[in-house]
């Protein structure tokens, strides 16, 4: 120590001064790293939340109905055109019905349970089968399978999401009883000990509340609902399919957490489900109607492709305005125009344009757009119009920046060497400029291509049932889309409007991948 | 170009300039008066100053006198400043080349000009040297261009290093190449005067050396209006030289005359290096 002392460099003051600085570098880097960690987890919990969600809506449940395309019912006039047939949803939809009423004849009697059967399908999920028979008549008095989407709730409900439910494996039900109606004690040595302790620790958690909630046993195609059970024995009643095959079998007990009156799935409804996709005709497929379908009240039917086409054509029309005006006038202004006092003041207000809220430029578009011009409401042209102007600033100061960048050393060759001043900027800084220009264009149109707001204003949150042919037509967005899906109240729009989140999101990170790769490729040294 | 020239004094047409001393009497620049302001800050007091073709013609002075705020009047680059304003004349081939009539561009074709910084376009070599013909027209055919090409890089003593890579950017070639490259681009577009601004600044000795014996070479042909700080250089490479102070012309002659036996006291203190 003292000798380390003795050096000029290595004094006693010197070593302290030394530490400081250490450790306030120490210390800047921990701000720099926790801060960076915040936002890195911030991040990664949207993805990752809005991801799991759209990842139960990536994929859904389809049941398959065996039907004869019986004449008298899809076309009962006889000579019915084409487009008769591809509307008779009614004629369509009886054929699914009693396929499912042959299935389940013991709902055939009862108006409610047939109301409740019918149910499993959605009306209009016909539609493309009567489309197809329409365009192809020679289908017709064929037997054919129909695929159809499962009703949205019992979708939830096979996707655990629309309640929660415990399932356990009983043990061997060694006899069957019947008693009153369709009233059935089941019994076998400590069979449904696991379900009798299961309802007392969850009469421990939840109280008599416990009584409300369901327990449904199913064995195969078979199901039953249990009023009663001991260790030994259960009274079920039967609610589709056979109570004797219990008989000497190992039966599933779901116990259902959410009382049935306040479900929107039936515990026969539930059975049925079950009997389907016992006999195979249920599986879970891939979402694509998701990205094939347009805008539906009915969330199993619901698409986004209408969104997707009116997102592109909208902006179709922003970059079609917005990048060669916001290019050209960042030429002028950073090459061409004299340093006085009207481009600065210019230039301070294309910075102050930047920064005015969105919602702002959406009613300026309503005015004069459609109230002064009188453009279509809820028109992508309108739409672009909007957006361009909103992004106008941002691709006009990136524009500029790009252009500042590049060193006036390179005009300075292309003057001295008897260019004009067009020649040097159109033949050397503009293309030198470029990937810095098309970064802040597409960074621009990211922004534009997320914005909701001004969308609102000018009518582009209309329910659009057909995909916009043109930039004139009805439509709406991604973002508003997601806004109106979102408000929706039934709880399947919840992972549909996360999924539409993760297609918006995938659109920006291709464009921002286009974004990284223009930098790479064409960033230059001089 | 030609028809520009309405009427050049017949002293300064080729033939009458056999001999040395007689080249150095007919000035291919004459400028008269010239006063340049930045804004309201004047950089350049009444300079008046006699350019002769073919040679060497160096302008010295301490840092911030005005050489190459001077040096920028002579292809109108001080246009591309916009506070800056040049008064006076700058007669060349009988016109007044700071007359407002006068297009800079024709202008620059005409007087080239090399930067302190070399600075090639971000493109190939080829395409380098190949702008200035190709935008001012003065090639008819690919093969006209390419012997362009050929010839400028051969008088500018490139041509031999990058002949098997005119394809690659010129951003890849060595600092003094890379300004051999811009000397060789300035001659492509077939000027008449050249100017260089402390061209040599970036370089080291060997590539300073090659640069000087190219202007040497080049003077055969040019008029050549160097701005310099080294008084090695521009005694080694010029046949006039100038001294700036504090945007006046102080003394100006033969280069010879200047380094030994300056008339002014100033000029002798500076190259001596006792101020600057
Ligand atoms: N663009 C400009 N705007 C305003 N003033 C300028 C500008 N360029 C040069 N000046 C001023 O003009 C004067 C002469 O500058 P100039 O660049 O011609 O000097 P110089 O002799 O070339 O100096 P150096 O040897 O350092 O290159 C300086 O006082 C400088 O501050
Ligand atoms: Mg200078």
């Amino acid at each position: 120590m003292t000798n380390l002392s003795a050096g000029p460099f290595r004094n006693e003051k010197a070593l302290a001064r030394l530490r400081k600085r250490r450790a306030a570098d120490t210390r800047f880097r921990l701000y720099g790293l926790s801060a960076i960690g915040f936002a890195l987890a911030a991040l990664s919990l949207l993805v990752f939340s809005i991801g799991a969600q759209a990842l139960s809506a990536a994929t859904y449940h389809v049941v398959k109905y065996d039907v004869v395309l019986d004449a008298a019912v899809i076309a009962p006039k006889g000579k019915d055109t084409p487009d008769q047939i591809s509307r008779n949803v009614d004629g369509f939809y009886s054929l699914v019905r009693e396929n499912l009423k042959d299935t389940f004849p013991d709902a055939r009697d009862d108006r409610r349970s047939s109301r409740e059967l019918g149910e499993l399908m959605t009306r209009l999920a016909v539609l493309p089968t009567a489309r197809k028979v329409a365009d192809n008549p020679t289908l017709m008095g064929q037997k054919i399978t129909i695929t159809a989407p499962l009703n949205d709730d019992l979708d939830l409900y096979l996707k655990g999401a629309a309640s929660p439910q415990k399932k356990v494996k009983l043990g061997k039900v060694v006899s069957v009883e019947a008693e009153t109606g369709r009233t059935y004690r089941l019994a076998g040595p400590a069979a449904f000990k696991v379900i009798e302790s299961l309802v007392s620790a969850e009469r421990f958690e939840v109280g008599d509340a416990v009584d409300r909630q369901s327990i449904l046993l199913t064995t195969g195609a078979t199901t039953g609902k249990i009023s009663d059970v001991t260790t030994d024995s259960a009274v079920i009643d039967l609610l589709t399919g056979n109570a004797d095959d219990f008989k000497g079998a190992t039966p599933v007990a779901r116990l259902i957490g959410i009382p049935q009156s306040e479900r929107n799935v039936t515990d026969q409804q539930i059975a049925w489900t079950l009997a389907l996709k016992d006999m195979g005709r249920i599986s879970r497929v891939p979402h694509l109607s998701l990205l094939t379908h347009t805008d539906s009240t009915y969330p199993e039917l619901a698409g986004a492709l209408a969104a997707i086409v009116g997102s592109l054509l909208t902006m179709f029309v922003t970059a079609f305005i917005a990048v060669p005006i916001g290019i050209f006038a960042s030429v002028y202004l950073e090459e061409f125009a004299p340093r006085n006092r009207v481009t600065e003041i210019i230039e301070v207000n294309i910075n102050n344009l930047a920064a005015v809220p969105s919602i702002v430029f959406g009613l300026l578009g309503a005015a004069v757009f459609l109230g002064f011009f009188g453009l279509p409401r809820s028109a992508p042209l309108v739409g672009g119009l909007v957006l361009a102007l909103l992004t106008l600033p941002t691709i006009i100061i990136a524009s500029r920046a790009a252009l500042k960048s590049v060193p006036p050393s390179i005009r300075a060759a292309a003057l001295g060497v008897g260019a004009s001043k067009m020649q040097s900027v159109f033949h050397h800084v503009l293309p030198l400029a470029g990937p810095g220009i098309f970064t802040g264009a597409i960074l621009g149109m990211a922004r534009a291509l997320g914005e909701t707001a001004p969308l609102l204003l000018i009518g582009m949150v209309a329910f659009v049932a057909d995909v916009p042919s043109g930039p004139t037509d009805e439509a709406t967005a991604l973002p508003v889309l997601i806004y109106s899906w979102s408000t929706n109240a039934e709880r399947a729009w919840e992972p549909m409007t996360a999924a539409v989140i993760v297609i918006l999101l995938m659109f920006l990170i291709v464009m921002n991948g286009i974004v990284v790769l223009l930098r790479r490729r064409f960033e230059r040294r001089w | 170009m030609e028809s520009t020239v309405t009427s050049a004094p017949p002293a300064t047409s080729p033939g009458t300039q056999a001999n040395e001393p007689e080249r150095l009497t007919f000035p291919r620049i004459e400028c008269r008066d010239i006063n340049v302001f930045y804004g309201d800050k004047q950089a350049i007091f009444d300079i008046s100053l006699p350019i002769p073709d073919r040679s060497v013609t160096a302008l010295i002075g301490p840092s911030g006198c005005g050489k190459s705020t001077f040096l920028r009047c002579l292809n109108r680059m001080n246009d591309t400043i916009e506070s800056c304003r040049v008064e006076g004349q700058i007669i060349m081939d009988g016109e007044n080349i700071n007359d407002a009539a006068i297009d800079p561009v024709l202008l620059r074709s005409r007087v080239g000009m090399v930067f302190q910084k070399p600075n090639p376009f971000p493109k190939s070599i080829y395409d380098n040297i190949s702008y200035g013909p190709r935008i001012h027209g003065l090639a008819a055919s690919r093969e006209d261009l390419d012997g362009m090409v050929e010839k400028s890089l051969r008088r500018a003593g490139l041509w031999e290093e990058v002949k098997d890579r005119l394809t690659a950017p010129a951003n890849s070639l060595s600092g003094g190449q890379q300004q051999r490259l811009c000397i060789a681009r300035a001659i492509a577009v077939q000027p008449e005067v050249i100017l260089m601004d402390e061209p040599c600044s970036a370089l080291d000795p060997v590539a300073t050396a090659r640069i000087e014996e190219l202007i040497d070479e080049l003077r055969k042909r040019y008029c050549i209006v160097i701005v310099t700080h080294s008084m090695q250089q521009a005694a080694r490479v010029s046949q006039r030289t100038a001294f700036f102070h504090l945007g006046i012309l102080v003394e100006m002659g033969e280069t010879d005359q200047i380094f030994t036996n300056p008339r002014e006291r100033r000029t002798e203190d500076y190259i001596t290096g006792r101020f600057g």
